[in-house]
This record gives structure tokens, sequence and C-alpha cells, in this order.
């Protein structure tokens, strides 16, 4: 064994060899492809004990890794997806050999064709919906004023749990102002894509997003359809005070890989993925 | 749609951000790291076979959403949230 193994990028139809140009993957190492009748797949050279199993859990904790590895495996897949129809693999996907990518290229070319049939002429975009929060002040409320100038505040305590209670109040109510006018956001956008995706909800903490985050959503549209969906969003936040919309996009169509079931729960053998 | 009645809040439509064929975010900013790897934990075509390595069936969203907590927290001392 070679200390290489086979970092997979992405499944496409075949493109130019020019769409690679100045292309380097993750490590900066040279993008190729392995290419099987109208399938290729785009693969790059990796250390082979960098990209090991029994390594992997302390690897993504290693953020810094785990960002680098991320937005280079992002970089080549948008590159690729200016050029033709791709399905992108998830993140840190290694083959041991090269025959193995052609492997799989041979054996799943039905469901991959099928995929990439399904994404073809599609652009995935992204709409997250936030909580207009009530704007926090450091200022008591006027009661508390009153009665801190007057100096007659025998029960501090009980003030300022009423204004932990009301701060408490005004955020829920946020909360369900928000998701109400999300539900019917998601219902206009679902009616004007082909497939819907939805993805947790994000930590503001992780984010650093204004708000919280109710909705986040992944929407398949048609590149054709491109301008009226976002005019569509524009006039959904138009329409609905209440809540942030965030649109982001295009995507290549990450969250449309598969439809819901990976290829390997089709395995004869059983190894199920959940 | 009755959004055509009256002028759209400047604020929300500045929130609201898309950026066509020039890339995935508002000018200047780069792509969020949560809004990448919610698709690149979860989404992503999974074919396994002679694979080395491969995250499926692996809660690696649960690992990397912790090594990003523990990120923020050391940037950001005082935890927002309670």
């Amino acid at each position: 064994m070679t200390g290489t193994v086979w970092y997979c990028y992405a499944v496409a139809r075949p493109f130019p060899p020019e769409a690679l140009g100045g292309l380097r993957g993750v490590r900066d190492a040279e993008v190729r492809v392995v290419a099987h009748d109208d399938l290729v797949a785009v693969v790059s050279p990796v250390p082979a004990d960098e990209f090991d199993e029994s390594l992997l859990h302390a690897k993504f904790e290693d953020l810094a890794w785990l960002e680098a590895v991320a937005r280079q495996h992002d970089a080549v897949v948008e590159r690729i997806a200016q050029h033709s129809a791709t399905l992108p693999f998830r993140l840190a996907t290694i083959y041991f050999t090269k025959r193995a990518v052609d492997a799989i290229l041979k054996d799943r070319a039905r469901e991959l064709g099928e995929a990439l049939d399904r994404i073809s002429g599609r652009a995935e975009w992204g709409v997250k919906v936030f909580t207009r929060e009530p704007v926090s002040s450091t200022d008591p409320p006027a009661d508390d004023i009153g009665s801190a100038a007057s100096g007659t505040d025998a029960r501090p305590g009980l003030s300022y749990l009423r204004r932990r209670r009301s701060e408490r109040d005004a955020k829920e109510s946020a909360w369900e102002d928000a998701a109400q006018q999300g539900a019917e956001i998601d219902r206009v956008l679902t009616e004007h894509s082909e497939f819907r995706r939805q993805h947790r909800a994000q930590s503001a903490e992780l984010s650093g997003a204004v708000g919280q985050n109710v909705l986040n959503v992944a929407y398949l549209v048609p590149v054709n359809a491109t301008d009226q969906f976002i005019a569509l969003a524009q006039e959904l936040q138009d329409e609905a005070p209440n809540c942030r919309i965030e649109l982001t996009g295009p995507w290549a169509p990450y969250s449309f890989a598969f439809d819901g079931a990976s290829f390997a729960a089709e395995e004869p053998d059983g190894t199920e993925q959940t | 749609m009755t959004g055509h009645d009256r002028v759209p809040d400047p604020a929300a439509r500045q929130e609201l951000w898309t950026s066509g064929n020039s890339g995935r975010s508002p000018a200047g900013k780069e792509i969020s790291l949560v809004d990448l790897l919610d698709r690149l934990l979860a989404g992503g075509v999974v074919v396994t076979g002679d694979v080395s390595l491969s995250i499926a069936g692996v809660d690696l969203v649960h690992i990397s959403l912790r090594a990003l907590i523990t990120s923020v927290k050391a940037n950001r001392p005082s935890p927002l949230q309670s």
C-alpha cells in the first residue's frame, strides 16, 4: 500500500478538461478524473495517514482542519458544477484506489445516472427563517427607573423577575410569529421548487446570526426559474415583517445528491446507513 | 401576493441576500461554514465500496458542531445563550 488514497469530490457528466484548469483540491493536490462511459468521478490523491478512519473523530474535532477540507471540497464541486451536472459526494469520502472509484462508476452507473438526471439543470437554494428579536436593552424598564430614582424599591428582586418574565414572553412570541410565517414561506417556496429538504435549525451560537433560526430548508430549483425564485423570496420577506429571511445560493445540489437514502442502503449485505 | 401595494422595507431587502453568479454570499462575506457543513455532512452522495474512509452513519454533524461550539466559545468568552 502506498501512502496515497483517493478523495472523491463528486460524480458528474463528462466536461471539457479545461474546467479543471488551475484547480487544486484538498491539501493542494491536483484534481483528476476517473471516467467510465458517461460518468466521471472527480478525485485527488491525499495522504493515507491523514485520511485514516481511526483518526477521523479527532480530525473532525479540529475545526481548522474541518474548515479547510470543507472549503476545498466545495471549491472543487462548485467549479465542476459550473460546467456539468454534478452530484457532490459527502465530505471526506475516500477510496483506497482509483480502481475502486472506477468500480463505483461501473457498479452504480444506473443510480448515479438517475440522480444526475434529477439534478441536471437545477440548483439548490437555501432559505433560513429567523425571528426578529425584540431589541434587548440594558436600560431598566421605566418602573425600575422610577423606583431606583426614589430609592424606595424594597423589592428589587421582584422587578428583576418581572423583567425576566417579560423578556421571556417576548422571545416566545417572536418565535411563534416567525414559525408561523416561516411555515407559510416554506409552503409557497415548496410549490415553486421541485424538491425540498429540511436541515436542522442552526444554533445562533454557531452561526452568529441575529435572531433564532426557526426554519432551515434547501430547495431544488430549475436554473431557468432562478430569477423567479429569488423574486418570490423577496416578496415573501416583504410580506412577513415578523421574521427575517436569509437566502443562500446557488449551491451545487448537495442536499439532493441522493433522495433521502444513501446508495449504501441498497446494499444486499444489509449495511444500512441511517 | 399583496407585496406590491406598499414600499418594501429597505432594511429587510438588504437582509435578504443573494449573489447570483458571483458567489453565494453577500459582497465580501465568505460562505458561512455552518451552511456549508449542513450540506457537506448531512448531504452529498454516499457510495460505499472499497472505501478507506466514509463518514456515513457516523454522527459527525454532532462531532463537528461540538468542535464549532468549542471554537466559538473560545472567541466569545460570554455566551449569548442561556
